[in-house]
This record gives C-alpha cells, sequence and structure tokens, in this order.
C-alpha cells in the first residue's frame, strides 16, 4: 500500500431539505487501501459515495481524484465504479450483458469481453448463469451480478455499498475473503460502506466511523477497536461497558465509587470521564478477591461465549463476556488490569454519544 | 372462491357488450342472409384489398408519424418537474373532451381550400396548400386525433423507469447519448407497442376521419364496412360488412401479436 491519496474529500457539507445529512466531511482514501465506512442507518455513507461517484453535488467542499478537483467532472467521466445498494441491474439484459456492459461501452474487443465477463462471473460464483434474466435470479444471486458488474470493469477505485448485505453467512464470508483478495492483486482502492462492524474490522486497513453525518474516528481496526475516541465508537464497536467517571489526575479514575489505576493521561484535574472496559478484558474470580463485587444477574449462552451480567454492590451492571458459566445469584468478583481501562472525554456533541445515551440521562433525570 | 365474485358484473358486461357482438359478427360473415353456411362473404371481400391496402397503408404512416412526434414530446415530459407534467399531461388530454365530430370538423375549417391555412398563406403571399380531400389531410386527421394515444403509454413507462438503472449505466461510463440507447430506449418499448397499439387500431378502423378530411373519395376499411350497414339499399349487405370486419380484425390481430413477439419484453402489454 503507497502513501498516495487517491482521493480527497475536503470540507463536505450536504443537506437535503435544510437537514445536514454530511457535516464537514475531511477524509483522505490512500491508493490501493481498503476503507470502510462504518456507522449505523441513515448515518450518510451512501451519500459519501454518492459524491465520490459524481451523482450527487455536494453543498460545499471538493472532491479530489488523483489530486485533481473534480465537482464538476460526471460520473461517466470518473474512473469509480459503484456497486450499489439496490444492485442497480438492468432488467432488461440478461446476466451476461449486465456484467458486459462497461466494457461494451469501453468499445472492449469481443473476445476479451467473453474472457473477462466469464472470469468475473466465476468469480462471483455465479458461472452458468450468463443467459439468466435477472428477475430470474435470488437476491443474493443479484448482489453478486452486481459485484461482478463492477469489477470486470478494474477501475482504480471500487465503491462497494453494503455488497454483502443480502448474503448468507456462509457465502458473505466466502465473499468477503474474494473481495479482499481481488482488492490486493487487483490493486484496486476499495471504499467499502457497512453497517457490520465485525465485517469492517475484518476487512478494512483503515475504518471510518460515522454518526449523524460526522467523522468520529479514523483508524485501523486495531485502534478504532481498543482505543474508541468516544462514546459512541466503543458502543458502536463491539459491546462495551461505559461508566461515568471523574480522573482526579493522570493514570487515576474514579466510577463505580472506587479509584482505579489506568494508563490514560492527559486529562484536567476532576475532569468527568467516560470510562470504556470491554466485556471480554474482565476475569471473573472468587468473591471478595476482584477489585469489584456483585451478584450474577443473568447469563446467556453466545455460541463462543457466555454473556454474563453482574450488578456491582454499588449498583452498576457490568456486562462480561467469559468462557465459564456462572450461577445467577451467585456473589462473584471481577478484576480489571490498568490496560483493561479506556478513558475518553465526555460527548462533546450529540453524535458521540452513545445509542442509548439520551435515555439513561433522562432516567437520571427523573430521579433527581 | 368467493374472492371471484367482484369479477361477476364484469363478466356480465362482457359477455354481452363485448362477446355478444363479436359472435354475432362472426355468424354474420360466416352465413347467407338465409342462414346457410358459407365462405362466400370472405371470399367476396378479397375484392377490397385495395381499401384494406389503403388503410393499412395510412394508419401505418399515421402511426409512424405519433411515434416520431410522440417520443420525444414524452420523454421530455418526464423529466420536467411534477407540476410541469401534470399540467402537460392535462393539456394533452384536453382536446379529447371536445366531441371527435367537432374535433374533426374543426380541421376542414383549418385545412380548406379557403380555410384559416390558407387564409395565412396567403397573407405570408406563400402559394396555397390543397391538402383537404387528399390521404394527406386522412392522415393529419389520425395522428391529430391519436397522438395522445401513443404519447400516454411511453410517458407512464418512462416515468416509472428506476432512476438506479440510469446511475448505474452512467457509472459504467456511458455518456447521455448511450444511457438513452442502451437503457431508456430499451426499457420503453412496452410503452411504445402499446402507444403503436392504441394508435393503429382505431387509425386503421376510422370512417369518420377520411368522410370529413379525405372527402370520402378514397375508401377505408371503415367506410366499407359502414357502407354495408348504413349505406342505401343497393349497398346493404351487412353479411359482406361483418366478413369485411371480421379479416381485418383477423389481420390486425396478427399484427399485433407479431409486434409484441418482437418487442420481445416479459412485459405484458395491454392489448386495447
Ligand atoms: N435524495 C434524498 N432526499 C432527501 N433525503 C435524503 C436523500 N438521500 C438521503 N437522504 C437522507 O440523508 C441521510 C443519509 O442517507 P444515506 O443514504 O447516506 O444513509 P446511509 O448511511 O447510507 O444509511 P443506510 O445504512 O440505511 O443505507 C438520511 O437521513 C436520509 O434520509
Ligand atoms: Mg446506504
Amino acid at each position: 500500500m503507497t502513501e498516495k491519496a487517491r482521493i480527497r474529500l475536503v470540507d463536505l457539507t450536504t443537506a437535503f431539505d435544510g437537514e445536514v445529512v454530511l457535516d464537514n466531511i475531511n477524509l483522505e482514501i490512500k491508493d490501493r487501501e481498503f476503507l470502510t465506512l462504518l456507522g449505523p442507518s441513515g448515518c450518510g455513507k451512501t451519500t459519501t459515495l454518492r459524491i465520490i461517484a459524481g451523482f450527487l453535488k455536494p453543498d460545499s467542499g471538493d472532491v479530489f481524484f488523483d489530486n485533481e478537483r473534480i465537482n464538476e467532472v460526471p460520473p461517466n467521466k470518473r474512473a469509480v465504479n459503484t456497486v450499489f445498494q439496490k444492485y442497480a441491474l438492468f432488467t432488461h439484459m440478461n446476466v451476461f450483458e449486465n456484467v458486459a456492459f462497461g466494457l461494451r461501452i469501453r468499445k472492449t474487443p469481443e473476445a476479451e469481453i467473453r474472457k473477462r465477463v466469464t472470469d468475473a462471473l466465476a468469480l462471483a460464483e455465479l458461472s452458468g448463469y450468463d443467459k439468466r434474466r435477472v428477475h430470474q435470479l435470488s437476491g443474493g444471486q443479484q448482489q453478486r451480478v452486481a459485484i461482478a458488474r463492477a469489477i470486470v470493469n478494474r477501475p482504480k477505485v471500487l465503491l462497494l455499498d453494503e455488497p454483502l448485505g443480502a448474503l448468507d453467512l456462509k457465502l458473505r464470508k466466502e465473499m468477503q475473503r474474494e473481495l479482499k483478495k481481488i482488492q490486493r492483486t487487483a490493486g484496486i482502492t476499495f471504499v467499502y460502506v457497512t453497517h457490520d462492524q465485525e465485517e469492517a474490522l475484518t476487512m478494512s486497513d483503515r475504518v471510518v466511523v460515522m454518526n449523524r453525518g460526522k467523522i468520529l474516528q479514523i483508524g485501523s481496526p486495531v485502534d478504532i477497536y481498543n482505543e474508541p475516541r468516544c462514546a459512541f465508537v466503543a458502543d458502536f464497536i463491539g459491546e462495551s461497558n461505559i461508566f461515568s467517571g471523574v480522573m482526579p489526575r493522570d493514570k487515576l479514575v474514579t466510577f463505580a465509587e472506587q479509584d482505579f489505576t489506568c494508563l490514560d493521561g492527559g486529562f484536567a484535574a476532576n475532569e468527568e470521564v467516560d470510562v470504556v472496559i470491554r466485556p471480554e478484558d474482565i476475569d471473573v474470580t472468587a468473591p471478595g478477591d476482584g477489585a469489584v463485587s456483585g451478584t450474577v444477574k443473568s447469563i446467556i449462552f453466545m455460541g463462543v461465549h457466555y454473556e454474563i451480567t453482574v450488578v456491582g454492590d454499588t449498583g452498576e451492571e457490568w456486562q462480561i463476556h467469559s468462557t465459564d458459566p456462572q450461577t445467577v445469584g451467585d456473589r462473584v468478583g471481577l478484576t480489571l488490569t490498568p490496560d483493561d481501562i479506556h478513558i475518553m472525554h465526555k460527548p462533546a456533541s450529540p453524535e458521540e454519544e452513545p445509542v442509548d445515551y439520551d435515555a439513561d440521562e433522562e432516567d437520571e433525570d427523573d430521579d433527581d | 372462491m368467493t374472492k371471484k365474485l367482484p369479477a361477476i358484473p364484469y363478466v356480465v358486461w362482457m359477455a354481452i357488450f363485448v362477446v355478444a357482438p363479436l359472435v354475432l359478427v362472426v355468424v354474420y360473415a360466416l352465413t347467407t342472409p338465409d342462414g346457410q353456411v358459407t365462405l362466400a362473404n370472405m371470399l367476396e371481400a378479397r375484392k377490397f384489398l385495395g381499401v384494406f391496402g389503403r388503410s393499412f397503408g395510412l394508419a401505418l404512416i399515421a402511426t409512424v408519424i405519433c411515434l416520431i412526434l410522440g417520443y420525444p414530446v414524452a420523454y421530455a415530459f418526464s423529466r420536467e418537474g411534477e407540476r410541469f407534467r401534470s399540467v402537460a399531461m392535462m393539456l394533452i388530454m384536453l382536446p379529447r373532451w371536445m366531441n371527435f365530430l367537432l374535433r374533426t370538423y374543426a380541421w376542414v375549417t383549418i385545412i380548406e381550400n379557403t380555410g384559416l391555412l390558407n387564409q395565412v398563406l396567403g397573407f405570408l403571399h406563400l402559394p396555397k396548400l390543397h391538402i383537404i380531400n387528399t390521404p394527406a389531410a386522412v392522415v393529419l386527421g389520425m395522428v391529430y386525433d391519436y397522438l395522445p394515444f401513443m404519447i400516454l403509454p411511453i410517458y407512464s413507462v418512462i416515468i416509472k423507469l428506476d432512476g438506479s438503472l440510469i446511475e448505474a449505466a452512467r457509472d459504467l461510463g456511458a455518456d447521455s447519448y448511450r444511457v438513452f440507447t442502451k437503457i431508456i430506449f430499451p426499457l420503453s418499448i412496452p410503452g411504445v407497442i402499446s402507444g403503436v397499439t392504441m394508435v393503429f387500431v382505431p387509425s386503421v378502423s376510422t370512417f369518420v376521419i377520411s368522410k370529413l378530411l379525405g372527402g370520402g373519395k378514397d375508401m377505408l376499411v371503415g367506410d366499407l364496412i359502414e357502407l354495408q350497414f348504413l349505406g342505401g339499399a343497393g349497398a346493404y349487405n351487412p353479411q359482406l360488412g361483418s366478413a369485411v370486419a371480421l379479416v381485418m380484425m383477423i389481420i390486425i390481430l396478427i399484427c399485433m401479436s407479431l409486434m409484441n413477439r418482437f418487442g420481445g419484453g416479459d412485459e405484458e402489454v395491454v392489448l386495447l
């Protein structure tokens, strides 16, 4: 992966009917990287792709492709192809002609078209479906035609809008591997949209977490997972325990009515903070052994692990993932090491709040 | 089964007003006045080959002109805003709220030798046009009367086109011209087929237009049939009239089914 910027989005802002959908988006997409836009429904992922593809002009801001401003370049003149969220297959053509469309437009020789389309269909596990009409395919097959139709053109940049959403788990995993392989071997820059955090973490070089039209964090999957910048990211990427706390000084945090040593610093003295602890980082021990004592409230078998809820003696709830079962009602201790505790600033704006933050606050208000 | 109940009035209606007349036409066409089954009427209809040829020829010309005029209009309208579209569609349908005879008579006053058109031409010192009582006038009348039937079905197909297909084509490198030829036009063919059907069928069987604008000189199939039923004592021959009608129906059916096959779409085209 080179460090050259293939696409740059600078100060993009877009509103529909006065409602701001993209709010000052700045993003650099590097050549040959696998970049994923991750965020909840309606956060502006598709809108961002549409601006890159050229279907939508931003209200303000610029789009650069290889350092050239392309705001005014129409979609058909951009070296970008899209796998559309709703497939947008040509209903009056068979599968082969759908996939061949881009090549025919470029006046590719017939023999080459035949070869490339056949290869693309094989890759999408659609060999033998060439003559089928689009409406004779299942949703997942249509989705794979959409992927083949875009990939066959070997664009410099491929925009994929939830390209695997309609596939079953097994096929999805298989296609994930295939897409990743194509991206690496063909050296195509992928801008991938998903709201599946696991897909984002496993496939991407970098993940862009969005909410309410804003970019909250850009980073490698490991960074995003281990160092979420705000409660929303922590909450959206995997499950988290998020507690309200105070930092009396660097490397010391108070929450759940106790002091804990942590590794973070750089906060104002006695700043109110959010404390994130991943459920799989907490160890369950004998009562009295851990830093926290509590009672097992519930346990759910999740396949790989058990999801255990423990109510601490000071009233807070802990989510714990463990391979060992516990008995509901038992007293247990919870141990935390300093590197399990991650400190974040309190949300500075609504989009940084976790999804259920509002509800929590309202509850507190009611208690007062 | 009970679900079929609401269809019963419709079925009865169809039986009385569609099937029964058709059966009567067939019966008349295949019998002599005293009730003997015969093919003589059908064979006699052959002598009107010229009339058939003229009818189909003029209807075909009118249909092609309607298509050439109507498609761009339908396409242009479909690209406009919603308010423009509804007003435009109403204006297109407006003349149809006027009586068919009146509409056609209005053209007589425009194109007759001393009519509006020639007065304007004379005023501009241009040579006069002799249109009335020519086949051109008949075609003009057909185009004028049936053009909305071409525009409407094409418009309603284009307006329902999935915009994302156009975006997909653009995304794959197609310019506006290719988007039209490879996506919009092929997908609008069902509309074209219904439009062609809806213009061609009434054009080929019209009798008022040819009588008023064509001067009744060159008889069309419609006039021919009318003559057999409403003509004076000498011409009255409902058996022959039915045979001509039956032949025409068969030819139209063949044309339409060929066209549907040719259109090749999976979409059903309404035969109107
Ligand atoms: N053409 C439009 N007109 C008005 N509002 C729009 C339009 N397109 C998108 N929006 C709004 O913009 C916001 C962002 O939409 P967008 O399609 O980018 O979301 P998304 O992140 O792709 O969501 P999803 O995961 O559900 O596909 C939504 O609130 C949506 O309602
Ligand atoms: Mg979307």
